[in-house]
């Protein structure tokens, strides 16, 4: 546990009137508020210093009490002092700062706070004020082939079991919100809400762009130039398809509705591109070579 | 997904104690939509995420209601080129993945 210098974190001195530490602290939550800095931790965590700053700094008391015995709180003598005071404080405590929530839970004070001043923060409007809970973030992986159907899925959230249903379509990177399933709401406050992000893993055969699938399908040298069917496995199930002769390698087709279903409209589909990869055939036998060379000597 | 839960306009505010001529400003400033039935308003469930960040913009950043359509705005665009980074990147890896 490392002491933590609330002045340097506000950027003021120790001679700082209560109008500066009020200035300094609006001027800092503007920056680093968490609506401001959607998913960025380093924003989350500074908010939560510049809070926790505040929390102390503004109420006269605590200021005190830290400023007397912050720096030393690791000499045994003055610490259980502070303790005994602390205990004093309990209960009684005096208007503090008005203190931000940002969608903050209530542990989100640091070890050094908790030991000096006991539990979590407990400004004026922490406790007048209804809070809602702090919104959680989660991610959930799913393979390619999972999100082609829609279904449903269990998810374990704080031990409490919840079955969500995950719609065809669904795309990486894309949220759910879970309403109520976020940290408790303080003072009696709602609760947040759980924010599912989707990831979804690559597939070895099929990769996705929108709704479209990109894939690509080997097809024997013979059916290349001669043309035949062939049977492709899509993930909506067996195809048959005619190759035209002549079929030059690399070539691209398109399946039309063949793709990935339409987030949320899944009678809708986007299409399936395959890209004929030739394959030219191994371990000839002497009478297959004759007959190459046979070839050979006709298109020269 | 979109649901159709309302809940009273008026309810909302009592709970969050603030005044509902904040909602109505809202509206009138076009950063939330409302929906009125027999003279009582409400707001849609899908909508509390918004509101309850423009409350916290508004009530404990003291950034008034200009201040949020601008932050507001930005934000949707930072979350717009997010999402178009996301479909560059899976393309791009598209093609990496063929040239390989």
């Amino acid at each position: 546990m490392e002491f933590v210098d609330y002045y340097k974190i506000l950027g003021l001195d120790k001679n700082a009137s209560q109008e500066d530490i009020k200035k300094a602290y609006r001027k800092l939550a503007r920056k680093h508020h968490p609506d401001l800095n959607p998913n960025d931790k380093e924003a989350h965590k500074k908010f939560q210093q510049i809070n926790e700053a505040n929390e102390v700094l503004s109420d006269p008391e605590n200021r005190k009490k830290y400023d007397q015995y912050g720096k030393d709180w690791k000499h045994g003598e003055e610490y259980e002092k502070a303790r005994k005071q602390q205990q004093q404080y309990s209960g009684t405590r005096s208007e503090g700062g008005q203190t931000f929530s940002g969608g903050f839970g209530e542990d989100d004070f640091s070890e050094f706070f908790s030991s000096m001043f006991g539990g979590s923060g407990n400004g004026t409007r922490a406790r007048e004020t209804k809070f809602r809970g702090q919104d959680y973030q989660a991610e959930l992986h799913l393979d390619l082939r999972d999100v082609y159907t829609t279904h449903k899925q269990t998810l374990t959230i704080d031990g409490k079991n919840i079955r969500i249903t995950i719609p065809a379509g669904v795309e990486d990177g894309q949220k759910i919100r879970l309403k109520g399933y976020g940290a408790p709401g303080i003072n009696g406050g709602p609760n947040g809400d759980m924010y599912i992000t989707f990831q979804i893993n690559e597939d070895p055969v099929f990769k996705r762009s929108g709704n479209d699938l990109y894939a690509t399908e080997e097809i024997d040298l013979y059916s290349a130039v001669l043309g035949g069917d062939v049977t492709i496995e899509t993930l909506g199930g067996k195809v048959k398809l005619k190759v035209t002769p002549e079929t030059q390698n690399g070539t691209k087709i398109r399946l039309k509705g063949k793709g990935f279903p339409v987030y949320k409209n899944e009678d809708q589909y986007g299409d399936l591109y395959l890209t004929y990869q030739v394959k030219l055939p191994i371990n000839l036998s002497e009478k297959e070579k004759e007959l190459f060379r046979e070839l050979a000597k006709l298109s020269s | 997904m979109p649901s159709d839960h309302l809940i009273p306009a008026e309810k909302f505010c009592t709970q969050h104690n603030i005044e509902l001529s904040f909602i109505s400003l809202l509206h009138e400033n076009g950063l939330i939509e409302v929906t009125t039935v027999a003279q009582t308003t409400f707001i849609s469930e899908d909508c509390l995420p918004d509101l309850e960040k423009i409350m916290r913009l508004h009530y404990e950043l003291d950034i008034n209601l200009e201040g949020i359509e601008a932050i507001t705005h930005l934000l949707q665009r930072i979350e717009n080129m997010q999402d178009e980074l996301r479909v560059v990147r899976t393309r791009l890896q598209l093609y990496e993945s063929r040239n390989i």
